[in-house]
C-alpha cells in the first residue's frame, strides 16, 4: 500500500511573527511542520488533512543547544533528535535527554525529528519526554500575548493533546542538573525504530556521604494518557537511605500509578508488570546498587 | 499552484517546479529521473528512500520537496566517479550484499553518512546506523561486513569529501 499526500498550501514564514498571524488566520485548517516524520506519516498513513502546512524551519533561532553559565540549558524546539545525540555536552551533562532523544528511530529520521515535534505530538511514548520532565524541564510557548513558560509536567493533557493554545513552542528549557543520576529504560519490541511499550525516566540525587537519597524522580511513558510523573513513587525514596526494599516500594508504587491501555505492543496487565520491572532496574542501576555492589544484597 | 524552487542534486544545481504536496523522493523519481532511490514504504519504516540532504541521511518520502530549497542532496547516482564506482559499492559487490537489489541505494547511503561520521565503525555501530534500513534478502550479515571492509577504502584520501563523495583520482 502506497500511501501519497494529499494536496495542501505550504507556507514558510520567516518570523515568528509571520508564524503567528498564519495560525490565527487558518486556526485547525493550518498543521506546523517541523521535522515531518510524525506529521507526514499521519497525513499518508491515517488520513490526517491538512489545508495549509506552516513550516517553521525558516524562521531563525528556533534550533539549537545553548549551554548557560549557570548549568542551565536550552534547546531550541527545532533541534533535530540527531543534533541532541551528537551533543557531547548533552550526553556529558544530561545523559537521560540523549539517551531518550538517541533512541527514537532510526539515524535518518532522528535527523529530521525535532524535540519540539516530538513534544508536540503529544504521544504518551515520545521518548524525550520522561527524560525532560524528570529533568524538570519548561516549554517555552510564544503566543499573541508573549512568551510564557509551561512546567512540562503540565504541557501534556491527553493523547496528542497538549495545553497550548493558539501558540509555537519555540524552545525547552532545563534546569542544571547537578550531580544527579539518571537512566531512561526503554523496552519494546524491537531495540530499533520501534515505539515503547513501556518506558522508564529515573533521577536521583543522593548524598555521596550519607546515602540518602533527596530528590527523586521518577518518570513514565507509554502506560498512561500522557508522560506519567509517578509521585507516590518518588516520595518513596526522597529523604530515605536507598536499600533494596525502598527500591523495590518504589518500583511497586510506579506500578500502581500505571494506567496503562492495552494494544498490539502489549496487553494492559503487560505493560503493568514491565512498569515495575523497568521501574526497580533502572532504579537500581541509578542508585549505584547494580552488578558489582554489596548494597543489593542487604 | 506549484513552487519554485533551486536545489542541488549530485553537485548539479536544478530549478525545479514542484507541487507542495510531492516529496523529496517524488521530485528526485518523477522530476529528475533518478530512479536509483527507491520508493519503499512511503512512511519512513524501510529506509529505501536514503538519501543525504545537506550530508544527513534521511527518507527522502518524509521531506518535502518544498524544504529542500538551497539544499545540497546526495543520492546513490552521485556516489559512483568518474572513474568507476566507490569503495564502498565494490565491497558491497565483494562481499555479495547486493541480492534483489531494491535496498542497496538506501544502505550505500546510510553506510556512506556513517563512515564519514566514524571512519572506522565497530560492528555494532554499523548494525546501529543501518537499522533504519530494512534488507528482506541479505540477512544483513553481508552487508555489515561490506561496510566494515570499506571502513579500510575510507582511509583512503578523498573518501568522503562533503562536495564529491568520489574515491581519489
Amino acid at each position: 500500500m502506497l500511501s501519497k499526500l494529499r494536496e495542501f498550501q505550504y507556507l514558510r514564514p520567516r518570523s515568528l511573527d509571520e508564524a503567528e498571524e498564519l495560525i490565527q488566520q487558518f486556526g485547525p485548517d493550518a498543521r506546523i511542520l517541523a521535522g515531518g516524520t510524525d506529521l507526514l506519516v499521519r497525513m499518508k498513513e491515517r488520513g490526517l488533512r491538512a489545508r495549509v502546512v506552516v513550516d517553521l524551519k525558516a524562521i531563525p533561532g528556533l534550533a539549537g543547544i545553548h549551554a548557560e553559565p549557570d548549568g542551565s540549558l536550552r534547546i531550541g524546539a527545532l533541534t533535530t533528535l540527531g543534533d541532541i545525540e551528537r551533543s557531547s555536552h548533552i550526553r556529558a551533562h544530561f545523559p537521560l535527554l540523549w539517551q531518550g532523544a538517541s533512541c527514537v528511530g532510526s539515524v535518518q529520521v532522528r535527523n529530521r525529528a525535532t524535540v519540539g515535534g516530538n513534544l508536540c505530538n503529544a504521544s504518551p511514548a515520545a521518548d524525550t519526554a520522561p527524560p525532560l520532565l524528570a529533568l524538570g524541564g519548561e516549554a517555552i510557548l510564544r503566543g499573541e500575548r508573549g512568551e510564557r513558560r509551561l512546567l512540562l509536567e503540565k504541557f501534556f493533557t491527553g493523547p496528542g493533546r497538549t495545553a497550548m493554545g493558539q501558540e509555537i513552542l519555540v524552545g525547552i528549557s532545563i534546569p542544571p542538573n547537578g550531580a544527579g543520576s539518571s537512566l531512561y529504560l526503554k523496552h519494546s519490541p524491537r531495540r530499533a525504530m520501534d515505539i515503547a511499550i513501556v518506558s522508564v525516566a529515573v533521577r536521583l540525587d543522593v548524598d555521596s556521604q550519607t546515602g540518602v537519597c533527596g530528590k527523586a524522580s521518577i518518570v513514565l511513558g507509554a502506560v498512561a494518557p500522557v508522560p506519567l510523573r509517578a509521585r507516590a513513587a518518588e516520595q518513596t525514596l526522597e529523604g530515605q537511605r536507598l536499600t533494596a526494599q525502598r527500591l523495590e516500594d518504589a518500583a511497586r508504587a510506579a506500578q500502581e500509578a500505571a494506567q496503562p491501555i492495552g494494544d498490539l505492543r502489549g496487553t494492559a496487565a503487560y505493560r503493568r508488570e514491565m512498569v515495575w520491572v523497568l521501574t526497580r532496574r533502572a532504579l537500581v542501576e541509578a542508585s549505584g546498587a547494580g552488578e558489582g555492589s554489596t548494597f543489593f544484597q542487604g | 499552484m506549484s513552487i519554485s524552487l533551486c536545489v542541488i542534486v549530485n553537485g548539479n544545481e536544478h530549478h525545479l517546479d514542484v507541487a507542495p504536496h510531492h516529496t523529496l523522493l517524488d521530485a528526485l523519481r518523477e522530476e529528475l529521473g533518478l530512479t536509483g532511490t527507491k520508493r519503499g514504504c512511503e512512511v519512513g519504516d524501510c529506509g529505501a528512500c536514503t538519501v543525504l540532504l545537506n550530508g544527513k541521511a534521511v527518507n527522502s518520502c518524509l521531506v518535502l520537496a518544498a524544504e529542500t530549497e538551497g539544499a545540497e542532496v546526495v543520492t546513490i547516482e552521485g556516489v559512483a566517479g568518474r572513474e568507476g564506482l566507490h569503495p564502498l559499492q565494490e565491497a558491497f559487490i565483494r562481499e555479495g550484499a547486493v541480492q534483489c537489489g531494491f535496498c542497496t541505494p538506501g544502505m550505500i547511503l546510510s553506510a556512506l553518512a556513517l563512515l564519514r561520521e566514524n571512519p572506522r565503525p565497530s560492528d555494532a555501530e554499523v548494525r546501529q546506523a543501518l537499522s533504519g534500513n530494512l534488507c528482506r534478502c541479505t540477512g544483513y550479515a553481508k552487508i555489515v561486513q561490506a561496510v566494515l571492509d570499506a571502513s579500510d577504502a575510507s582511509l583512503v584520501p578523498g573518501f568522503g569529501r562533503p562536495e564529491g563523495l568520489r574515491p581519489s583520482r
